[in-house]
């Protein structure tokens, strides 16, 4: 690792003064991917600032139609979450299906998100659900959040503080997880709203989140695996590495859509 | 880069340290206090042979800053043991031969107890599953698996009697 200097701050405007005054500063939310990376030396700064002590931030609140979810909410409490398997339980499943236990117990969902790993899940979860999230300066969509390969849209010194989840009609997760890693070659999250409007969101796949509108148009008039038939997926722009080729993963994207729709109508 | 003051317990042990903030837990443990039953097998954060109990649930120390445990309460496999002997895990380890060559074992061990605090009776499915954070490059799992399944009727019956 390269050196850096450590801050612990233990409120959110602590926090935020202290990237403020720091002219290469990053947050440290779990540390899952952050830590291993700066250990490469892929990643570096000048200053890490720790929001493990800023209580605020963690913790799940159901409220009317919404879940909202803190940025430094571990996945273990996701997946174990009595308001979130009861509302979402598509979202708890994901939040289950991440990494490993010990990854489960220290991972937030504030982390993954603005990291934005192009094979992580809750980017998915957030864009298949149509959530909000929520800074310390404004409301963002799911659909202006992911910009692209470990990309998002928030700006100099912004920090995510939570995320808000539309409770669905219905909600159906599917992933194929590498065997080694459990990152996603493919996973989807599929949703229906109760006004009927559908969303189907695929991680894993391009250099970050996107929608399938095809296949929402399809579920949106009738919500079963039989109203995916004979839709095609282009492979042109997938993802290739020694795990899946771009046929591969096209293939799988049908497949998981399926799986997900599956899961969602057996909720 | 300045030192670091960071206090925690070790092991049911207070320690107060002032470190570089780069250190991780598992060096910290290993070259600071000596504790070198909790193993780094692979340097990518993958393998759980460095896995230990943070505040009662299993991490990988190599994916944590010392600086980080401020206030925190840590256990590694040194820390398990009772006045009477081993913990029934590692007894289970030790009578179903749960390990070759052994270097993955504290991470299992650490590993197993967690499990058999969340599950009653684990079945061999939750318990392979569970494990997918711990790699063995020798065993094929078979043993360590009937060691955890073992040994968690085992503190079960310990707990039962107690």
């Amino acid at each position: 690792m390269y050196p850096f200097t450590y801050h612990r701050p233990s409120s959110l405007d602590d926090a935020k003064a202290r990237l403020a005054a720091s002219e290469d500063g990053r947050l440290l939310a779990g540390g899952m991917s952050l830590l291993p990376t700066m250990r490469f030396r892929l990643a570096s700064c000048a200053d890490l600032v720790d929001l493990n002590g800023i209580e605020a931030l963690a913790g799940i609140e159901r409220g009317d139609g919404h879940v909202r979810v803190g940025a430094m909410t571990r996945h273990a409490a996701v997946a174990g979450s009595a308001e979130v398997r009861e509302a979402i339980p598509a979202l708890a499943a994901l939040a289950g299906s991440i990494g490993d236990v010990q990854v489960r117990n220290r991972g937030t969902i504030g982390g993954s998100i603005c990291f934005a790993d192009p094979a992580a899940d809750y980017p998915a979860g957030l864009l298949g659900l149509d959530a909000t999230i929520n800074t310390d300066r404004r409301a963002i969509g799911a659909d202006d959040f992911f910009t692209g390969l470990y990309e998002t849209a928030l700006e100099e010194g912004e920090i995510a503080v939570s995320v808000e989840f539309a409770i669905p009609e219905r909600a159906g997760w599917a992933k194929f997880g590498n065997q080694a890693s459990r990152f996603a070659v493919v996973a989807v999250m599929v949703s229906q709203a109760a006004g009927g409007a559908v969303r189907l969101a695929v991680t894993g796949a391009r250099t970050h989140v996107f929608r399938v509108t095809e296949m929402e148009q399809a579920l949106a008039a009738n919500f079963s695996e039989e109203a995916l038939d004979g839709i095609p997926v282009s492979s042109e722009g997938l993802n290739e590495d020694l795990h899946a080729d771009r046929d591969y993963r096209a293939h799988l994207i049908g497949v998981m859509a399926r799986r997900a729709v599956r899961d969602a109508l057996a909720r | 880069m300045d030192g670091v003051s960071v206090n925690f317990t070790v092991n049911g042990r207070e320690v107060t340290a002032t470190v570089d903030p780069r250190t991780l837990l598992v060096h910290f443990l290993r070259e600071h206090l000596k504790l070198t039953g909790t193993h780094i097998g692979c340097d990518t954060s993958q393998c759980g042979a460095c896995t230990v109990h943070l505040d009662g649930k299993p991490a990988k120390s190599c994916a944590l800053l010392a600086v980080q445990l401020e206030g925190a309460e840590v256990t590694t496999i040194e820390g398990i043991a009772g006045p009477d002997g081993m913990h029934p895990m590692q007894a289970a380890f030790k009578e179903h031969h749960g390990l070759q060559c052994g270097f993955c074992t504290p991470g299992m061990v650490m590993m197993g107890i967690d499990i058999a605090n969340r599950h009653e009776a684990p079945d061999e499915a939750t318990i392979r599953s569970e494990l997918e954070g711990n790699l063995c490059r020798c065993t094929g799992y078979h043993n360590i698996v009937a060691s955890i399944a073992a040994g968690a009727s085992a503190s079960r019956r310990r707990e039962a009697s107690g």
